[in-house]
């Protein structure tokens, strides 16, 4: 039993489960005790939101080797169907929490269904298609929203394209307008869902890490034509961890979504989906626990350093570089091997004694 | 390795968190106590200081910053403390900005400089009860939502539908370069709310006074090149080509029809494009003759302008935009109220918004923008001016 939770193949997983558990209770002990400037309290949402979504591009990138510009899009399909279920719905279901969660669950089935369908005819493919067709998919989704026009009142839903002819009663509600996206949204999103959501995520990647169908994807990423000689379905398998992948980031895009007013499509363009690439790149390809504090890290990190007004953004970029040489530095990997190994050393004679 | 790098990251994290939590119990603002006659009222502001708009901002905070050394200077001792956060002109950034001006313990507030950033923000102002002035904030769901309206946040410019409106009226009935325009070209931002909301407005106007739009084209936020569009509208033959959008694509709409040989149409900005002249490395010669809507004018000969413009210049070395004046006046228009309803700095932030949003409703102010009135729904009214740019300078039409 306990060898499964501290031997070295599942330490990596026990570490994950323990950081997420110990930021959560020190963040909420500190919430309680009213000791979390508002500016942190603000931060707390949005940054779990980009944590599950560098996970789930961490899946896609690191563990299945396919390299996907589009994880914005995802994002921004999550986060309108869910501002809409939820807009829709806020009358019939009540319960805040309750409507959160089946948003992201509605969120991360229309996604799933998005990332699927562009799955179909690119990941039959080898090399960097799929890059290219996420990223025009990213940027298709950012002006279909950007034209659309969709309100409810009593008299049913109204929708227009391109041109605004939707006239909402008084007692209706504007889901969507256009270039202004989603305003007047009812910010449903707590800290805790947010908190659940990356946990459930770490479960599912785990999960699928450590099972047949998850050494299927590694092997396919390593080596395809070995994968296929012994009877894996490359595109079958890519596929599972593309639209794995896809429905995290619509859960997490349905969170981000709920935890503003006001959310503009051309919010999700090529720049996020960078972003979120280069805080799975930074927290290294493949390492959930790196994303995971790179992501919070570097989210936070712009928002720290508003003490320094105009320095902060040079800072911001000097870290980006700093982290990015030195995470790749030899000379850097042997130093803090070999301060490990004499840490090591001293506390396994400690024990011994 | 990657162990120990994980755990040290970690803790830095950590302690992170827990910092920022114990500095807000220091900068905890300290009312009541002590020397109640030389507290100050915290004035907050967000606005891009950095990014693609980062000019608005700028502007704004230089221009605040005059206005409340100068208040200081005449009340004797520090009446403001002006405190500007940047928001990148980004509605995810916008309440952080907010959150950071809340932790200091602002007071009063210049809301923000972007209407995206407001938009985020507007339901926090008005559930917090924290009276918000925006300098250039021209979206009407600053001020009003559709469904309601926040009776404590105002606006000191125009808003967008105005714009639109108040263009095609200015085009129709004014002699435009010596000429009696007819024919118009607009080339707007479908990706932004501010460019195709003015372009609406615009619209339908100029169907009612009787102009004729030859060429619509439009963009988004990553293209880079407006030939196509220009190309259409010198094929179309515009007389005027109306640009209801930044000074950033404004600059390069600029520059490429200049290198076009067969094309030259009076252009016409609204304040979007106010700030083009600030821009880095653009080639004022380019904006030569660029008509503008604006309420403001650096030219102009009256004393307070004069003052203003003069100031401003010796200190940041750049002709002061609409933005700016607009700032200017926003924090006067807070002053004279502040003033006028015998707020103390000692109140806190719900009771001075209370007395200032029956003072603004009722109060009539002169400033560098004209002489302004502010309806129950927050939204200014004064009458717009038009400017062309003459020698690198704003020169007000007719």
């Amino acid at each position: 039993m306990f060898k499964k939770i501290f031997d070295k193949k599942h330490r990596g997983r026990t570490f994950s489960y323990l950081m997420v558990l110990v930021a959560y209770v020190v963040i909420e002990i500190m919430l309680s005790t009213k000791s979390m400037s508002s500016l942190m309290k603000n931060l707390l949402v949005p940054c779990c939101c980009y944590i599950v979504t560098a996970l789930a591009l961490n899946l896609c990138v690191g563990l299945s080797g396919e390299l996907s510009l589009g994880h914005a899009g995802f994002m921004s399909i999550g986060a309108y169907t869910g501002i809409c279920f939820s807009g829709f719905f806020e009358s019939s279901i009540t319960n805040p929490i309750v409507r959160l969660i089946l948003a992201m669950m509605i969120a991360a089935a229309v996604t799933a269904l998005f990332g699927f369908l562009i799955g179909i005819p690119v990941l039959k493919l080898s090399g960097d298609y799929l890059a290219i067709v996420t990223l025009a998919f990213c940027q298709i989704i950012a002006s279909l929203i950007n034209n659309c026009y969709l309100g409810f009142d009593s008299n049913g839903i109204q929708f227009s394209f391109i041109t605004n002819n939707v006239n909402i009663e008084a007692t209706g509600k504007m889901l969507l307008s256009g270039p202004i996206g989603a305003s007047g949204t009812t910010r449903i999103s707590t800290f805790t869902v947010g908190v659940v959501l990356i946990v459930i995520t770490l479960i599912v990647i785990y999960n699928l890490m450590y099972s047949k169908n998850g050494r299927a994807i590694m092997a396919c990423r390593d080596n395809s034509i070995a994968a296929l000689s012994v009877g894996v379905s490359v595109t079958k398998t890519k596929m599972l961890a593309f639209v794995i992948s896809a429905a995290i980031a619509g859960a997490a895009g349905a969170l981000y979504g709920l935890n503003f007013s006001t959310l503009a499509p051309a919010k999700f363009n090529f720049n996020q989906s960078i972003l979120i690439l280069v805080y799975v790149v930074l927290g290294g390809l493949g390492n959930i626990n790196g994303t995971i504090i790179a992501a919070s890290l570097l989210y936070i990190l712009p928002e720290k350093l508003r003490g320094l007004q105009d320095y902060r953004m040079i800072i911001y970029s000097l870290v980006l570089i700093a982290i990015m040489l030195i995470s790749n530095n030899q000379k850097f990997k042997v130093f803090v091997e070999k301060n490990t190994k004499l840490f090591k050393n001293k506390f396994t004679k400690k024990e011994a004694k | 390795m990657k162990k120990l790098l994980v755990v040290l990251l970690g803790i830095m994290m950590v302690f992170g968190l827990v910092g920022c939590g114990s500095k807000t119990e220091d900068n905890a603002p300290s009312t009541g106590g002590g020397d109640e006659a030389k507290a100050s009222f915290k004035l907050g502001c967000s606005g891009p200081l950095t990014g693609g708009a980062a000019v608005y901002g700028n502007d704004v905070k230089w221009a605040a910053e005059m206005a409340v050394a100068e208040i200081n200077e005449k009340e004797g001792y520090n009446f403001f403390e002006f405190r500007m956060e940047d928001d990148e002109a980004d509605p995810e950034k916008a309440p952080n900005a907010y959150g950071a001006l809340t932790d200091w313990g602002m007071q009063v507030s210049l809301y923000t400089v972007t209407s995206g950033a407001g938009l985020a923000v507007s339901a926090d102002y008005n559930a917090d009860r924290v009276f918000a002035l925006t300098p250039s904030g021209s979206n009407p769901g600053l001020a009003h939502p559709a469904n309601g309206n926040y009776d404590n946040l105002f606006q000191v410019c125009f808003t967008d539908p105005n714009l639109g409106t108040a263009s095609a009226d200015y085009i129709s009935s004014n002699t435009i370069a010596g000429m009696e325009v007819k024919k118009v070209a607009v080339i707007y931002r479908s990706d932004d709310d501010y460019s195709t909301s003015i372009y609406n407005t615009f619209m339908s106007k100029a169907a009612e006074v009787g102009l004729e739009v030859v060429y619509e084209g439009s963009f988004i936020n990553s293209d880079a090149d407006y030939s196509t569009q220009l190309t259409g509208a010198a094929a179309a033959g515009a007389e005027l080509v109306f640009l209801p959008i930044y000074y950033g694509p404004a600059a390069t709409i600029l520059t490429q029809a200049a290198a076009m040989t067969d094309f030259n149409p009076v252009f016409f900005g609204v304040d979007g494009m106010d700030g083009i002249l600030g821009l880095e490395g653009f080639d004022h010669a380019l904006a030569e003759g660029v008509y503008l809507l604006t309420p403001f004018a650096a030219d102009a000969k009256d004393d307070a302008t004069v003052h203003f413009v003069t100031g401003f210049e010796a200190a940041h070395g750049s002709t002061p935009t609409q933005f700016a004046a607009d700032a200017y006046d926003g924090v006067y228009a807070i002053y004279n109220a502040l003033k006028a309803t015998g707020c103390t700095a000692d109140m806190d932030a719900a009771t001075i918004c209370d007395k200032l949003v029956g003072e603004f409703t009722t109060m009539t102010f002169e400033g560098l923008t004209g002489t302004a009135n502010w309806a129950e729904n927050g939204e200014v009214s004064k009458t717009p001016k038009a400017v062309i740019i003459t020698d690198g300078v704003y020169v007000a039409a007719e």
